[in-house]
């Protein structure tokens, strides 16, 4: 099952519009709800990450009987240093961002932490891809 | 089977679909012209009741007789109750006339919330790792977080209402210090709402109840006024012992009531089930922090606008505001002591006050076995491409989507879709008379009556 979502530069109150669908159906799939929690975490902070850091992008979701595969692309100026930007408490973000209560830099430690597979991958200027994959059982 | 207290009168049903459209759970159908109720899916919230024209939807209640089936029947009356009557009827009043229905001792039990408080506290203390904690007062919100948010069902503070509480202690007083035999005593919960009767006849996290029968508040408040009315100004009766609830405890079942006294550093009180299911869609994906406490009620302005309330739920809610000041002030006159009524038996009461955790029963779920549910789910999304997202509830189904899921799970003909005939029709695929058989099974046989409808130009 593929779902596809955009996501807009700047636009806050918007987030979280792919990560609440996909809740909505790993549990009509009656997945297990801390699973499904983890799922939504991430995703969500994959989708503020998007929204706060880059020029918007795009979320494509695949849902399988027994995994599920996420992929956060944005255009925006990428991440220099992949390892710095994986500790907790770093962050980029810009002050007005920050004052809006996003930014803590704990974005993609909360993804490590809540998915079976992260990867990231990022050119300097041209933009970030995330994927996630999380197993249902 | 899940009990649920709400009935549907199918001879005063029209099929009007409105409580199909309200219903928060998407509980509701309509079938050969009647609104039908899935079980599993009903929270007993009474949306669909407030809803209705034709006051067709009803809630079971005992039958009042069994009242005087038991040498001590005991009332057990929420504060609401006595917000119901007017100004100038007296409590002593409405007490007597309790007791002229057949009640031999009439209980609030609200009585019980110091109790139910200091048993919450302890809990809290005890499971700070599963804050927010939820309070379980509210017996619909309980059923809606099971059926709709099962994350959330760890976070449901697992202890008895302060009813159960209540209904404990007069049995133990009872027994005990007056030697009644516990078949001689029935204990009739007049109830504001249709959940809270679920909740007595099916508790959650408990094997059953130890409440003998329910009476709804609206009735009898109708049985009251009336003896009341009947008896006259004059009438001499004998005076009980009237209430002596705290102000904590009277404002408890208002909105706030428990948020007020609970020792959470942040903490929300939320009233009215759809404010209630926009803040756990919000729960759920963690963007809420730092929430310690959570009071949710399905009613707005909590019991003061629940169902059987037959009181405006403002008018309602001042009167109990009113008692609760007066109450307060008593307090700090020193007048009377705080509750202490229960003081005696505290520790029984604490230690039988909890449940067992709630356990979740997601609604949502399509099939127990993962990769059925996969292609359920696979076959709903093609159908929903078929039906025009407009959710008109022809087909008798709320939306489109749990149109399209109850086609796949139970194998309905997509006919009842008046777009998909009439797209079939131009296919030639379908005749006249599949199409009224279709509408039919949905609408009835004859939804416009006999009469020739009239010529429009």
């Amino acid at each position: 099952m593929h779902q596809e979502y955009t996501v807009v530069e700047g636009d806050f109150v918007n987030a979280g519009t792919a990560s609440s669908s996909v809740k909505k159906t790993l549990k009509q799939l009656g997945v297990n709800p801390q699973i499904i929690k983890r799922v939504v975490v991430a995703l969500y902070e994959a989708e503020v990450n998007a929204i706060a850091h880059a020029y918007g992008g795009k979320v494509l979701v695949d849902i399988e009987a027994d995994k599920i595969n996420m992929v956060v692309a944005d255009k925006g100026p990428g991440i220099p240093d992949i390892a710095l930007a994986m500790q907790e408490g770093y962050s980029t973000a810009r002050p007005e961002v920050r004052d809006m209560g996003f930014g803590a830099g704990m974005g993609l430690p909360n993804m490590q932490k809540n998915v079976d597979k992260l990867n990231v991958t990022s050119e300097v200027g041209v933009g970030t891809t995330v994927e996630m994959e999380v197993n249902f059982v | 089977m899940f009990y649920h207290a709400l009935e549907i009168d199918d001879g005063k049903c029209i099929g009007c679909s409105r409580c199909m459209k309200i219903c928060p759970t998407e509980a509701i159908r309509i079938r050969n012209g009647k609104a039908t109720i899935m079980e599993d899916r009903c929270i007993d919230c009474g949306k669909c009741h407030a809803a209705c024209p034709a006051d067709s939807i009803y809630i079971k209640q005992d039958d009042f007789e069994k009242v005087h089936e038991f040498p001590h029947s005991v009332a057990l009356v929420p504060a609401v109750f006595l917000g119901q009557f007017p100004d100038d009827i007296r409590v002593s009043r409405i007490y007597a006339a309790l007791k002229d229905l057949g009640f031999r001792h009439v209980f609030e039990v609200e009585s019980a919330v110091d109790v139910y408080v200091d048993v919450k506290h302890r809990y809290a203390r005890e499971n700070q790792d599963k804050e927010p904690l939820i309070s379980s007062f509210c017996p619909a919100i309980v059923r809606l977080i099971q059926i709709k948010y099962p994350s959330l069902v760890d976070n449901i503070i697992p202890v008895k209402a302060p009813l159960d509480i209540s209904a404990m202690y007069v049995l133990k007083t009872l027994t005990e210090q007056r030697q009644v035999p516990r078949e001689e005593i029935g204990l009739f919960y007049v109830t504001p709402c249709a959940a809270k009767i679920a909740a007595v006849k099916a508790p959650v996290g408990e094997k059953r109840s130890i409440i003998d029968g329910v009476i709804n508040m609206d009735s009898l408040y109708n049985k009251v006024y009336r003896k009341i009315k009947e008896q006259g100004k004059g009438y001499s009766y004998q005076a009980l012992s009237t209430p002596q609830l705290s102000a904590d405890a009277i404002l408890s079942t208002l909105t706030n009531g428990e948020r007020r006294i609970c020792l959470a550093k942040r903490s929300y009180a939320i009233d009215g089930i759809e404010n209630v299911m926009d803040f756990l869609d919000k729960l759920e994906n963690d963007e809420v922090e730092g929430v310690e406490f959570l009071e949710l009620r399905a009613c707005d302005q909590s019991c003061a606008g629940a169902l059987l309330s037959s009181e405006n739920r403002f008018l309602c809610g001042e009167r109990m505001y009113a008692r609760a000041r007066k109450a307060a002030e008593r307090e700090r006159n020193g007048e009377v002591a705080r509750a202490r009524e229960m003081e005696a038996y505290k520790d029984f009461l604490v230690e039988n006050a909890s449940v067992e955790p709630v356990q979740p029963r997601s609604m949502l779920t399509l099939d127990k076995d993962l990769a059925k549910a996969y292609q359920k789910l696979e076959k709903i999304n093609k159908l929903k491409s078929y039906l025009p997202q407009v959710d008109c509830g022809m087909c008798g189904a709320p939306t489109c989507e749990s149109f399209a899921t109850d086609v796949v799970c139970k194998q309905m003909g997509m006919t009842r879709c008046i777009f998909y005939q009439r797209h079939l029709e131009r296919l030639n695929d379908i005749t006249r008379q599949e199409c009224l058989a279709a509408m039919n099974s949905v609408w009835g046989n004859d939804p416009i009556g006999d009469a020739n409808p009239p010529e429009v130009k």
